[in-house]
């Protein structure tokens, strides 16, 4: 595994680059740890401020720590009309956790997003990027089972 | 009644989207070669005369836009591609940038050529961590092809903001800082990415470009209705048969869309509403579903084309439980820059809220209409200049849907 100090190195020509370089520190450690940024603030040459202000304002990034598999569940309008809500509560009760929160093994992260752009198959979930389509509460226990 | 027709997505499941000698064969980069063989001044022309308008949502003459950033002086220009959809319920850029990324490359490279840009983004939404990959490929592809000679194109990806998709936050963001729009003017054309001269289209616009160079102008303006030609991808959600996605010409009706291509509504329903345009759109009542799709026709019944997504309701649906949602929505995707909106989304969704939990009054109703009307000409962006369109149009249409709800 590389350190987040390579990984935002390789981006520091970039030119806008941090943006990059905090996908690709996700990438690693599913969040952006607080040396990250300090990191990344000073690779870029802008305030520690200026870099917090990016990593918080992209709801893609985490500044607090969270399961290694991030499950993103769709709640815009089409998804939440295809029985969103149902495929939550299946999630949650199946993990354990509520909405926001991780597993306590650190395997799960359990968000909200906004639409993920499948919607030929509404209920959308997405597991680190991949999604799924057709969600039913009964395909949760499998689609986790894939990430156990 | 207007077929089907496929002009952005003609290579759709003919080719192989990974293979370079597949767009070629299909006449794949032929438009580029021509465009460059054009005086510049000449090829900017006749994609204004074409009447192509931007299909991101804004409908400028895409034309026009390049002729402002053409004529600029300036040591760098650049041209950005806004891949950036996050308009729920619109896939389109997706289905395009999936199945037939060249033509999203062959587009920008002649909008390059026009405007004298020798640097090139893609945004891509962060949600489409596989398209970085295939656009990626593509672009290795075109450049070992020598089809990229003199034009550096990058992807750069989202981190998750639908307001990215406004333009001049998604320069920002390219920038690498937070994703707010900037106060205009001056707008892209004149001041754009790092200060200069920039050219921001959507992938749809894009994909029409080489088909405009290739077949002209004036076979292009005689597709659809003329004040908006060409076709229109739109993508099917909701309460409907066939959950899919269309490329009609832009004189197609909204019965069409829902009747014809959709098949109507599932289990012998019968409609209630449809939004179109994305989560920003106005909702439609029964009565004005015989308007064509194009832009102006749209405006005119206070609706948007918007990204072409169609969102429909059966009977059975709550307006103001969907509505809600939708008010959710906009105060998490709000940027929080100017106060009208930052505000404004999150009364509106409290007000929404507390007309869905059924202890909303009268004077709740009115004093959404009155926020929503200072929104949406005192927002700095079209995000929070659109927002209150879901619940104005629906107090408008779905009035009862609202009083059943009273105290």
């Amino acid at each position: 595994m590389k350190g987040y100090k390579e990984i935002i190195a390789s981006y520091a020509d970039v030119p806008g680059g941090i943006i990059e370089a905090y996908h690709a520190v996700q990438k690693e450690l599913s969040y952006l740890p607080e040396e990250a940024i300090f990191e990344a603030a000073k690779v870029f040459n802008i305030p520690v401020s200026e870099a917090y202000g990016v990593a918080t304002f992209y709801s893609m990034f985490s500044v607090k720590p969270r399961g290694k598999n991030v499950i993103r569940i769709c709640e815009s309008a089409p998804c939440h009309v295809a029985g969103a809500a149902e495929v939550v509560a299946a999630l949650e009760r199946e993990l354990g956790i509520c909405m926001g929160e991780s597993t306590p093994d650190g395997l799960f992260a359990l968000e909200f997003t906004e639409c993920v752009g499948q919607c030929q198959a509404t209920p959308v979930i997405t597991i680190n990027g991949k999604p799924y389509l057709n969600v039913s509460p009964a395909k949760v226990p499998k689609i986790l089972a894939e990430y156990k | 009644m207007a077929e089907e027709m496929r002009i952005v997505l003609r290579n759709y499941g003919k080719i192989d989207p990974l293979k370079i000698e597949d767009y070629i064969a299909q006449g794949g980069y032929k438009a580029l070669e021509k465009a460059r063989s054009m005086d510049r001044e000449a090829l900017i022309e006749e994609v204004k005369k074409s009447k192509l308008r931007g299909r991101g949502g804004a409908g400028f003459n895409c034309g026009q836009k390049w002729s402002f950033a053409y004529q600029a002086q300036a040591d760098q220009k650049y041209v950005v591609c806004n891949a950036d959809e996050g308009e729920p319920g619109t896939y389109k850029d997706r289905l395009i940038m999936e199945n037939d990324p060249h033509t999203l490359i062959e587009g920008m490279a002649i909008c390059a050529y026009a405007i004298g840009a020798t640097k090139g983004y893609i945004y891509c939404r962060g949600e489409y961590p596989h398209l970085v990959d295939v656009l990626n490929t593509a672009i290795k592809q075109a450049k070992e092809k020598g089809f990229l000679d003199g034009f550096d194109l990058q992807v750069r990806s989202g981190a998750g903001a639908y307001v990215c998709g406004e333009e001049t936050a998604l320069i920002e963001s390219i920038e690498g800082h937070r994703g707010e729009p900037r106060f205009k003017p001056p707008y892209p054309p004149s001041e754009g990415l790092w200060g200069k001269p920039t050219i921001v289209n959507n992938v749809e616009t894009f994909a029409n470009i080489p088909v405009i160079v290739e077949k002209g102008a004036d076979w292009y303006a005689s597709i659809g209705v003329p004040s908006y030609p060409g076709t229109k991808v739109f993508t099917l959600t909701g309460d409907i048969n066939n959950k899919t996605f269309f490329e009609v010409p832009t004189n197609t009706t909204i019965r069409e869309l829902i009747y014809k291509y959709g098949g109507g509504i599932p289990g012998g329903k019968k409609f209630k509403a449809v939004q179109i345009g994305g989560t920003s759109g106005a909702f439609i009542p029964e009565e004005l579903l015989d308007t064509p799709v194009a832009f102006d026709n749209m405006a005119a019944i206070g609706a948007t084309l918007g990204s072409g997504a169609v969102f429909v309701l059966d009977e059975t649906r709550n307006i103001v439980d969907v509505v809600t949602r939708i008010a959710k929505f906009f105060e998490h995707e709000s940027c929080g820059k100017c106060a009208p909106c930052r505000e404004g989304t999150a009364r509106m969704h409290e007000i929404m809220s507390k007309l869905n939990s059924g202890k909303g009054s009268a004077k709740d109703i009115e004093t959404l209409s009155r926020l929503g009307r200072v929104m949406s000409y005192s927002c700095l962006c079209g995000l929070g200049q659109a927002a209150p369109a879901p619940v104005l149009t629906t107090i408008q249409h779905f009035k009862a849907d609202y009083n059943a709800k009273l105290v």
